[in-house]
Formats: C-alpha cells, structure tokens, sequence
C-alpha cells in the first residue's frame, strides 16, 4: 500500500489515525472536571506537537540513519521561520510560498554548514555545527538585525509591501497567514455533553504536511539511500573499502533533515507570524536531540511520539503550581499534605525540567531504545502471554 | 603478466623503517602469499595498496595504472578489494543487507541518491545478493544480525561482499586470525574453491604456515621491511634465509 510494505502502512495508517483522531484523543476528560488540566487539546499545543514531530522526523534522518549527532539543527529551524516571516512580508499572506521558500533556504544553509562540518566526524562534527548555530543566532540577534529583527524578533508591518496580497485588511488590521482564504486561527469548538473538542485550521493544515514528511521519511528509511546511511552508522570503514564515498551520502542527510528543520520553522511562523533569534538558541537543538532519543533513535515513530511526550510536559506539567497540588492532595491530614505537596512541588510548575531529566534518565539507562522499545517490550509480554495460551506453537518473530 | 606491480617502495613512521625499497609483482590468476615474522611490514605494504597509507618513496601499480593518492574507495573501484584482519562487516545491519550493499556500490559507482525506492523492489540487485549468499553456503542466515554471527561466518560473508563486486584482485589480510581450526580449514576450501571457479587474483598475508602452503603458488618472505625471497612453496619451506630469519624458532 502506497509503495510501502504492510507494516509500515500499517504504522502509517496508525500515524494518519493518531493526527486526525487528535483532537479527541487529546482531550479525554470532561472541561468541568479536575483533570481538565491535562487536556492538551488545544490548537497551539497541538500544532506544536505535529511542528516538533516534524523537526525530530528531519532530524532522526540524520542522527537516527547515519549516527551523526548535530547540535546545531535549531539553525535551519530558524532560517526557516525568518524566510517564511520575509514571504509573509513581502509576497503575500498564502503559507505555500513561505513554505516553499523556507524549505528552499534552510537546504542552502544545510549545504553549505554541512559541507564544512562533515570534514569530521564524531564530536568534532557536533561542535562544529554548534558552533555555526551559535554563530547564527548570535548574528541574528545582533548584526543582522535589519534583516531578522534582532532582539525583538521579526514581526509584520501594516506597511509591509504584499505585493500578491494586501498590506491591510479592510478593517485596519495585519492579515493573518492563510490559505487560499482559509485562515490557519480558524477554530471551531464542538461541545459533545460534558466534553468540548476543538478543531482548528493550522492544526490540521500542520498534521497533513507532517503525514507527508512522516511518510517521506519511511520511503527513505526503506530506499537503498537509506540502507547506505545506516551502512554509514554501522562500519564507515566497510564501505569507503566497498567503492563508495561516504560523503555525498552524509551530505545529502543532513541537507534533507536541514530542510525538515526549515518546514517545521516555516510551519510555526505560518501559526504564529513571527520569528525570534531565541528559536536558533542552542537549548533548542539540544531539544530535538531529546526528542529523538527519548522517542528512539532510528526508529521510524520515535521521534514523533518524544516530540510529543515533551512538548506535552512543558506545556501540562509545568501548569501545575502549589495551589492545584494543594487541592489534590486535600484529603490528608493537614500536615502530611504539606509533606507531600513539598515533595512533590519540585517536580511540576517551573521544576518540569527536573521531571523531564528523570524521565530521560531513566528511558536512557532501561530503555536505550526510547519509548518504541518500551512499547515494544509490552507489545511482546501480551504476544506472549497470547503464544502461551494458544499452545507452544507461539512463533518468534525477528527483533526490529 | 604481472597485475600488481610493487616497486622500491619505502615507509618510514618516526624512527621506523617499516619498509625499505620493497620490490613485487604479483602474476594475474595466480594466489601470493606475503609471510614474515611480526612487524615485518606485511600489513604496511598491504595499506600502501590500498590507498590507506602512501608510501614515502617507490610506485604501486595495479593493472598499468599508479594506485598512490588516490582515497581507498577509488582504489576499489579500480577492482582491488579488501579483507581485514579483524572482519569489517555492518554489524548492524541483516546479512541480506551487507550482501546488498557491494551490488549497489558496484552497479551505481561513487554515489546515488535513491531515496524513495524500496530496496525490496530492486529484484536485479535481491537476486545478485541471494546468488551470492547461496555461494557462500549462509543463504539461511540471511536475516541474521550480521553482527551475531560467528567469526568464521563474519569473514565468510566479508569475502562474500568483496566477491560480488567482482574484483580483479583480492586482498586478504591474515583472514584466518583468531579462528578455530575448522573454521580455518572452511576458510581454506572456500578460498581454494574462489580460485577454482574465478577469474581472480588473491594476495593474502598469513601467518598461519599451513594456510599458506596450502593456497600460495608463490610466496614472497619479508623480514625487517625488505624481502628476503619471493618463489614457490617447495622452495621457501627448505630456504636457509627465510628458515633463519622466520622460521627459525620452531625449525
């Protein structure tokens, strides 16, 4: 099915579910409820979600194939905001060409960045596209201004030129990124007896495109280029002896995963039409390299589901303060609660990177294959305990 | 006719004379062995063929052509390839994979960006690679981690991926290293039998005497960086030399 063997279709199809389904499946308590605060069904939460899903899934090409580890990527998602901002600026409000043009962009600087980095391998090869994301941003935030905005960012202008669209709209006011007129805010809220849904434009605009990339990467990871890029990972000295220069190879990964990067940026100034210097900050690189390791590295929905797992605690724990746990945890005993509350308070609120740490710690030290290995572990222990019952013809199947 | 053609080479690491003013010819079809005792420079001159080390001084032609300066991968495009000492394999990856790697580099050359076909769907380069697992006897083992496998299977399917790419001349360096003797003697038929039914010249270092007077048709002895004697088997086992400076200890 569309090319693929059946069980990536089946992954896809399971992918294609997830995204549509979102809305619904993000919001699984009632609004008036106390767990109301763990919904994540809201557009800007979700649309972060697919984003980040996005950057991790160009990045996963890269780290995840051929054991590259950038640490500069949140570069390309930069130049990808900024190009898709100056689109905005100067074409018109329509997210295509802004998506086009930033895809465009950040390949260039991908070419270029990779070309002098993959000279060397290893940390090497780390530090030094850390360094050229350093460098960006930090003329981005300072030389460059006239072109990126500096420290305030990059922003529309009712003065701004639109030649395919207008500067104004009719009521005064700075037109909203679209698409062909249908606008990305556009959200519509469906209240079903208790529960509410929300279903909002971007949201769902951002989920195609990254179905899209989702699916573009499973060719990849299937298609002899694929196969090449692991064969790298696996014994670089094999291949250079089997006739073959590693380096167009390397190079090509990290243009396309580049170019992941710019359409998650382009995505994100499309929801939200502006862009910061801060989006190429180093802490944002080091980000998707949690993402993609938290989720699995090389696994083909890793990156997707940590993109997510982490997205949802910055935005869900770190909503959590004293007074909720108080009220959570009101059943106790006075001065065992505030025992309780304490424990816990460094964990949630501002302290959710602690939480995050732990959690990465621990997937790192039981889990070295992410979260797609602990599913796949549950996964094996039900098929057992399935194989057992139907007798001992329970057959073994391959390790993926 | 002579297919690799070694002149006056010399390789000089600090205060080491590894090789000094090497001379060899390796005859087309034929298998020769390169034997001496440790740090006698065989692994050097092997690396000086292809294209990991540059000698400091001499030439190295393979088939009319020089090979010095060009980067391995070139080198093996040219038709000579290469078997380590210690198997250099993708661990990672399936056998089947490992086998399919070399089809692909030999039919698309130095790079090809293939990026949205199934590997599956390029039955032309399944079906050279199963051929080719079929004669390396591990057709079975084809969805095998290849790094799960034995030493003995690693370097079965090590020469296996050097032999599909159909080379013209095949470096062995010490290929039965750290095996046990019936995997040793696997290797020797197998190696007996690529002779028998191809078009291929073997150079192999060995330490093992009996890998070598088994396969070699001629043998060149270095000691110290410079041969003491190239010639066939009967007549290096009785040499005063190469007894002396080799085989001394347990003569």
């Amino acid at each position: 099915m569309f090319g693929l063997e059946t069980k990536d279709a089946k992954l896809l199809l399971l992918v294609v579910a997830l995204t549509m389904l979102a809305p619904f499946l993000l919001n699984p308590f009632p609004v008036d409820s106390a767990m109301a605060q763990f919904n994540a069904g809201y557009p800007d939460l979700m649309q972060r979600f697919v984003i980040f899903g996005i950057f991790a899934i160009g990045f996963n090409i890269l780290f995840g194939l051929t054991g590259y580890l950038s640490f500069g990527h949140a570069a390309f998602l930069g130049v990808g905001s900024y190009a898709a901002v100056w689109m905005f600026k100067l074409l018109s409000m329509n997210v295509l060409p802004a998506i086009v043009l930033a895809v465009i962009t950040s390949g260039l600087f991908a070419l270029l960045i990779g070309y002098i980095s993959l000279r060397r391998s290893g940390i090497y090869f780390s530090i030094l596209t850390l360094a050229f994301a350093q460098m960006m941003f930090a003329l981005a935030y300072s030389v460059l201004t006239p072109i990126t905005g500096g420290e305030t960012g990059l922003q529309l202008a009712l003065d701004d030129p639109r030649i395919l669209g207008t500067s104004a709209t009719a009521e005064g006011n700075i037109p909203v990124p679209g698409l062909f007129g249908l606008e990305m805010r556009d959200t519509t809220e469906v209240a079903m007896g208790v529960w509410s849904f929300t279903f909002n434009v971007g949201y769902y605009f951002s989920a195609v495109i990254m179905l899209l990339a989702f699916y573009l990467s499973i060719r990849i990871f299937r298609s002899p280029f694929g196969m090449m890029l692991r064969a790298i990972k696996s014994n670089q000295t094999r291949l250079n002896y089997t006739g073959l220069n590693t380096k167009p190879y390397t190079l090509a990964a990290f243009v396309i995963s580049g170019m992941y990067a710019g359409l998650a940026g382009a995505l994100m100034a499309s929801m939200d039409p502006l862009a910061g210097a801060e989006r190429m900050f180093w802490t944002a690189s080091g980000e998707v390299v949690l993402m993609t390791i938290l989720g699995g590295v090389g696994t083909l929905i890793g990156p997707v589901l940590g993109a997510g797992a982490i997205k949802y605690m910055e935005n869900i724990i770190s909503k959590i303060n004293s007074e909720i746990l108080h009220s959570w945890f009101a059943f106790l005993p006075d001065g065992f609660e505030d025992f309780i509350v304490a424990i816990i308070y460094p964990f949630v609120g501002k302290g959710w990177h602690l939480t995050l740490g732990i959690i990465f710690m621990l997937v790192v030290t039981f889990l070295p294959g992410g979260l797609v290995e602990g599913g796949q572990r549950i996964a094996k222990l039900f098929k057992g305990k399935k194989a057992d019952a139907n007798g001992p013809k329970g057959k073994t199947e391959p390790a993926e | 006719m002579s297919i690799l053609e070694v002149k006056n080479v010399g390789k000089r690491f600090g205060g080491l004379q590894a090789l000094n003013n090497v001379n060899l010819s390796v005859q087309e079809n034929s298998v020769h062995a390169i034997i001496g005792p440790n740090g006698a420079g065989k692994s050097t001159l092997l690396n000086c063929f292809v294209g990991k080390l540059i000698p400091d001084t001499g030439s190295v032609m393979f088939d009319g052509q020089s090979v010095l300066g060009r980067s391995p991968h070139e080198i093996n495009q040219m038709g000579i390839s290469r078997v380590f000492q210690t198997p250099e394999i993708f661990g990672d990856l399936t056998v089947l994979e490992n086998m399919l790697i070399p089809c692909f580099a030999k039919r698309d050359g130095a790079f090809e960006l293939n990026a949205i076909g199934s590997v599956m769907n390029q039955k032309d380069m399944l079906e050279r690679a199963e051929e080719m697992l079929v004669d390396m006897n591990m057709a079975d083992k084809r969805h095998m981690h290849a790094a799960s496998m034995s030493r003995g299977d690693k370097r079965r399917l090590e020469i296996g991926m050097c032999l599909s790419q159909e080379p013209r001349l095949l470096l062995l360096d010490e290929p039965t290293a750290g095996m046990a003797r019936a995997d040793t003697n696997n290797t020797i038929d197998l190696l007996k039998q690529i002779k028998e039914e191809r078009d291929i010249t073997i150079a192999i270092i060995e330490h093992d005497m009996h890998v070598v007077f088994s396969l070699a048709e001629r043998i060149t002895v270095l000691a110290q960086g410079t041969p003491l004697v190239e010639d066939v088997p009967e007549n290096i086992k009785g040499h005063p030399k190469v007894r002396e400076a080799y085989l001394g200890e347990s003569a």
